[in-house]
């Protein structure tokens, strides 16, 4: 079955596709996309030609930012944003990683300050051949993305 | 024009172009042959030790009265207002408005580089976890230079626990600036870790991990020592690598005659007494540089020229 026929299409929104199955759900916790109040159609385990399996979200009438599309980056590299406006995409945005990221993600080390202080978590993006380095900016401990880029 | 390093945080040693390196430790020289009482005449530093250090703490406070300043602080955090549910954010931010400078330290890692942010004055890092502790870089430096009448290009070991080892991490980051070469002498468990190895390669530096002390010992200008702790080993693994990380005096038999023996103290047994009365010893000396370090750290972030 296409996925075109289990999610409707979308008037207004954004329309995250290609999201590596199993990470469609983490994505909408962590940018908490179900605060919105809007309506939002989510798909989990489709069949993709290209992945094998992949999820997807659409939200009405939110469109996803430059600096979010590029948060995205981090843990679904592939993913496509589209926003949407009657029925037609206006932008498809270029997932490129960020060189900071700040407030999304927790500081894996517990002997951090900014556990208990209050500014958000900030992280310098380090892309590297085989892996993303992340670098706290307080403990200046250095964590492989996929320690970080996770939901706590 | 002001100096580089006028109200700037002193927070890590990455933080440090080469040419300010250089600066702090052509102060710290001149503050020890002409000894000056008047660069902070005026100027109250606080000294907020949030976990105690008495080594650390004495060598600061020592650094500000002999420049003619005055401190205010504690000595041990457990007592003021952390204990009772306040921010170190809003310690920071009543303490820096009565101060011209703040010198702390804390157990957790990255509370120098928060307080620098809640903080109108200077912040100076004196330790914060098991991250940075810059001053000590520093002095290292200093001691360096000092024994060696130059930072450029030398071979340098370091030895025991480099994988805790903050200091060693920090002075190696600082010495890849000037074209140094490093051996590595540990224990498998206690290695150099591979974020710093890293780090060197990508600046081409070159690095050699050597298994015995004996070998290192006529190669280098500087053999710096650290403690191994025996709580980092279960009883069988530390019986197979004691003994193979001590100093003693017969070793340096064939050590260059520059080569100096470095250790950030305190000292338990991995240099044994007898290297003291070498020519090699110098980690006494290299304490008391701490006060000359220190007191250029705090002329060059407290006055605009020095
Ligand atoms: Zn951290």
């Amino acid at each position: 079955m296409q996925y075109t026929r289990t999610v409707e299409a979308l008037k207004e929104g954004t329309v995250i596709d290609h999201i590596p199955a199993g990470q469609g759900v983490n994505i909408l916790r962590l940018f908490k996309l179900a605060e919105t109040g809007e309506r939002i159609t989510v798909g989990l385990n489709l069949t993709s030609r290209h992945m094998g399996a992949k999820d997807i979200i659409k939200v009405e009438n939110v469109a996803l930012t430059e600096d979010q599309a590029n948060e995205l980056a981090l843990f679904a590299p592939k993913a496509t944003v589209n926003v949407i406006e009657n029925f037609e995409v206006v932008k498809k945005h270029k997932l490129e990683l960020p060189d900071t990221i700040e407030g999304i993600f927790a500081c894996p080390n517990s002997n951090c300050i900014s556990h208990q202080e209050p500014v958000k978590s900030f992280f310098y993006v380090k892309p590297q051949q085989k892996d993303t380095k992340m670098k706290c900016k307080y403990c200046e401990k250095v964590f492989s993305k996929d320690i970080v880029a996770v939901v706590r | 024009m002001a100096n580089p390093l006028y109200r700037k945080n002193i927070i890590s040693i990455p933080d440090f172009s080469r040419e300010e390196l250089e600066l702090v430790v052509e102060t710290a020289g001149q503050l020890k042959r002409e000894p000056r009482n008047d660069l902070l005449q005026g100027k109250l530093v606080a000294s907020c030790f949030f976990e105690p250090s008495t080594r650390t703490r004495l060598s600061f406070e020592t650094a500000v009265q002999r420049l003619g300043g005055t401190v205010i602080g504690f000595a041990d955090g457990g007592n003021t207002s952390a204990k009772k549910g306040e921010t170190l954010a809003d310690s920071i931010k009543i303490i820096s408005s009565y101060t011209d400078a703040v010198v702390m330290r804390h157990p957790k890692e990255g509370a120098a580089r928060l307080a620098s942010e809640f903080s109108p004055v200077p912040v100076i890092n004196g330790g914060d976890g098991s991250n940075q502790h810059p001053t000590q870089t520093l002095l290292d430096l200093f001691t360096i230079r000092e024994t060696q009448g130059t930072l450029e290009n030398l071979t340098v070991a370091f030895v025991g626990d480099l994988k805790y080892g903050r200091t060693v991490h920090s002075l190696t980051q600082a010495l890849s600036l000037f074209g140094a070469r490093f051996y590595f002498v540990a224990p498998e468990q206690l290695a150099m870790p591979d974020y710093i190895c890293e780090e060197l390669d990508e600046k081409g530096i070159e690095y050699t991990i050597v298994g015995s002390l004996d070998d290192v010992i006529p190669q280098v200008d500087i053999l710096y020592m650290t403690r191994v702790q025996r709580e980092r080993f279960d009883e069988a693994d530390f019986k197979k690598i004691q003994g193979k990380y001590v100093l003693k005096a017969e070793m340096l038999k064939n050590a260059r005659t520059n080569m100096k023996v470095l250790h950030p103290l305190p000292r338990v047994d991995e240099i044994h007494v007898d290297v003291d009365a070498t020519q090699h010893a110098y980690y006494f000396e290299q304490a008391k540089n701490g006060v000359f370090a220190r007191q250029a750290l705090l002329s060059l972030v407290l006055n605009e020229t020095v």
